[in-house]
């Protein structure tokens, strides 16, 4: 009997009331997707799920950029923590991934080292008067999608099936590497296994796309991207992943990291101006959407609101193959109604 | 030199737990993405640390190597023994920046644009990121459809559910002043704010020392200047 590795790492998820922490990097980058999780989360799964006006970054770019010392970080989060408590919750969930790793390190941390909890505390009361909990449950909204996919599936319109062949369509799951690289435990699957976002994709029919580069970093590598003169890093670390999953022809990417989906969208343009080369047989690239993104497209979301279209790889190619019904003429509309002028196409890419 | 090097790297809690007697299996370098691009062996690196050595230990506070690491983290993943080298890299680079050492090497004078651009921006805005400041002038690699959505933040982030600019819940709200005061006074209170001084006066020095306008070409030439020595 074939043995399933992934099993051995299982995680206990909150089912109910969770703190929603948002992402700096998927709030620039993915709008509808933060909203698109709240929409699932409240109106899909009747969740209660509370997103505080007075919340802020974990300042994480900036502690794995190397400018912020831990305690101050520590005691940013600590101030969120503060927020959780405030509002009444005891499950906390990041939606970045960065964040996500970092939590799960200060939580460690703080078990471990119990002096360092005690100095947080100290620095949060001495600069804000402020005192909190810690949370009962830390899940990445990743986590809470995976663990709900069955019943999201009975609510889906479409399922990753190509409408005209029956066909699964190929999905890549590119996982965070700050999800569980460093706490194998604290993630669905663990490091070498993860299965958070193979367990979507399989659950709503497609097939998942294993390829030799499959748990190679996306790039990012913080400093490395950061700094304009570092990001040859960043995107030879893609273009590598790109080249190793290709002759896989997957359909489609999907990333639990806001900073992966991001990159793994934004350098196949790059790389087809750099190099003339696409990783689709047509030359528009591999569409690549963050998991609130895909939900929401197979639960019949709009794909204007779900924000797919500031993607640089567009993704009707993708709707296409499903048949997921759009408005083409609504696709470069503002929330006015008023039609934008249109981006400049790039040299190579076709959109 | 600095001579209590070695107790102010075991001091840090992230070098204790980091490094437990490497074997120097190199399974790290095997993982690096890092060694794979640069001239980087993060197997050296615990090697170097490992042998208690001030002068080389110093020579790597001052040089690029301990600026290559792109903290994914694999070598946590893969080390037979726990280790995490990204972890040891972290407090190398803390110790480089409190001594002033990281303006003695190209890429650890980066760290300015950094403070600079991510640093200030939580300060001030409440944010490590934010659109307003992945100007398309400074990532023209993001592509035309971000230069749109850009041109267009308010039109388009309105119809995706954003809050821009707005106070309120929601995506790319202002956090408002009076988080932003407690956000600044927590740096103030844990060290953050003179981690960000000695950041700007180590890299005002290097300014000087190098003959660069402090205020008009220090961040440009260090975001953008690439020698080319860096890679295998």
């Amino acid at each position: 009997m074939q043995k399933h590795y992934w099993n051995e790492y299982q995680k206990e998820i909150a089912a109910d009331r969770y703190f929603y922490a948002r992402s700096c990097i998927r709030q620039t980058f993915f709008p509808g997707s933060e909203t698109a999780f709240l929409k699932i989360l409240q109106d899909e799964l009747g969740k209660d799920i509370y997103d505080s006006a007075d919340q802020h970054t974990c300042s994480g770019i900036g502690y794995h950029g190397d400018v912020v010392p831990f305690l101050t970080t520590s005691t940013v989060i600590a101030r969120l923590f503060s927020l959780m408590t405030e509002a009444g919750y005891k499950n906390y969930v990041p939606s970045c991934i960065t964040s996500f790793g970092l939590i799960v390190e200060v939580l460690d941390t703080w078990k471990h080292f119990p002096e360092t909890l005690e100095q947080t505390r100290e620095s949060l009361l001495k600069a804000t008067g402020r005192t909190f909990e810690i949370p009962e449950n830390v899940a990445h909204p990743s986590d809470i999608i995976y663990k709900f996919r069955n019943e999201l599936k009975s609510k889906m319109k479409y399922q990753l099936i190509e409408k005209s062949t029956g066909r699964p369509l190929r999905g890549v799951e590119h996982i965070g590497c700050h999800y569980a690289k460093v706490f194998p435990d604290k993630g669905v699957g663990g490091a070498e296994f993860p299965h958070v976002l193979a367990g979507m994709i399989e659950s709503w029919g497609g097939e998942v796309v294993d390829y030799p580069e499959r748990r190679h970093c996306c790039g990012f590598g913080f400093r490395n991207y950061l700094v304009q003169a570092n990001r040859g890093y960043s995107v030879s670390n893609s273009h590598k992943k790109f080249e190793s999953m290709a002759p896989y022809k997957p359909d489609f990417i999907i990333a639990n990291c806001p900073g992966c989906a991001m990159f793994l969208d934004k350098w196949q343009y790059t790389i087809a101006e750099m190099e003339g080369k696409t990783y689709d047989e047509q030359g528009r690239g591999i569409p690549v959407f963050t998991y609130e993104e895909l939900a929401g497209l197979l639960l019949g979301y709009d794909p204007w609101k779900l924000g797919v279209q500031i993607h640089q790889v567009q993704a009707e190619s993708f709707l296409d193959k499903i048949g997921i019904e759009y408005n083409p003429d609504e696709k470069y509309k503002g929330a006015s109604g008023e039609e934008l002028e249109h981006p400049q196409k790039p040299s190579v890419l076709k959109v | 030199m600095i001579e209590n090097i070695l107790d102010r790297l075991k001091a840090d809690i992230r070098f204790q737990e980091g490094l437990t007697s490497c074997m120097n299996c190199g399974i790290c370098t095997a993982i690096c993405p890092a060694a794979e691009f640069y001239k980087y062996d993060p197997r050296v690196i615990c090697n170097i640390v490992q042998s208690r050595n001030i002068n080389e230990i110093e020579q790597l506070l001052k040089g690029d190597e301990i600026w290559y690491c792109g903290q994914c983290m694999s070598c946590k993943t893969r080390c037979p023994r726990g280790n995490a080298v990204g972890m040891v890299i972290t407090v190398l680079r803390k110790l480089s920046q409190e001594t002033g050492y990281f303006v003695e090497s190209e890429k650890g004078r980066q760290q300015f644009a950094i403070e600079k651009a991510v640093g200030q921006n939580i300060i001030n805005q409440g944010y490590c990121v934010h659109p307003d400041i992945a100007t398309y002038e400074n990532h023209p690699e993001q592509g035309p459809v971000w230069k749109w959505y850009l041109d267009n933040i308010e039109e388009l982030s309105t119809k995706m559910g954003a809050i821009y600019k707005q106070r309120g819940a929601g995506a790319l709200r202002d956090v408002g002043e009076e988080n932003l005061d407690e956000i600044k006074k927590i740096f103030e209170v844990t060290g953050g704010m003179a981690f960000y001084d000695n950041i700007e006066q180590a890299s005002q020095k290097a300014a000087e020392e190098l003959g660069v306008d402090f205020q008009e070409e220090y961040f440009m030439k260090v975001y953008s200047e690439n020698s080319g020595n860096h890679n295998r």
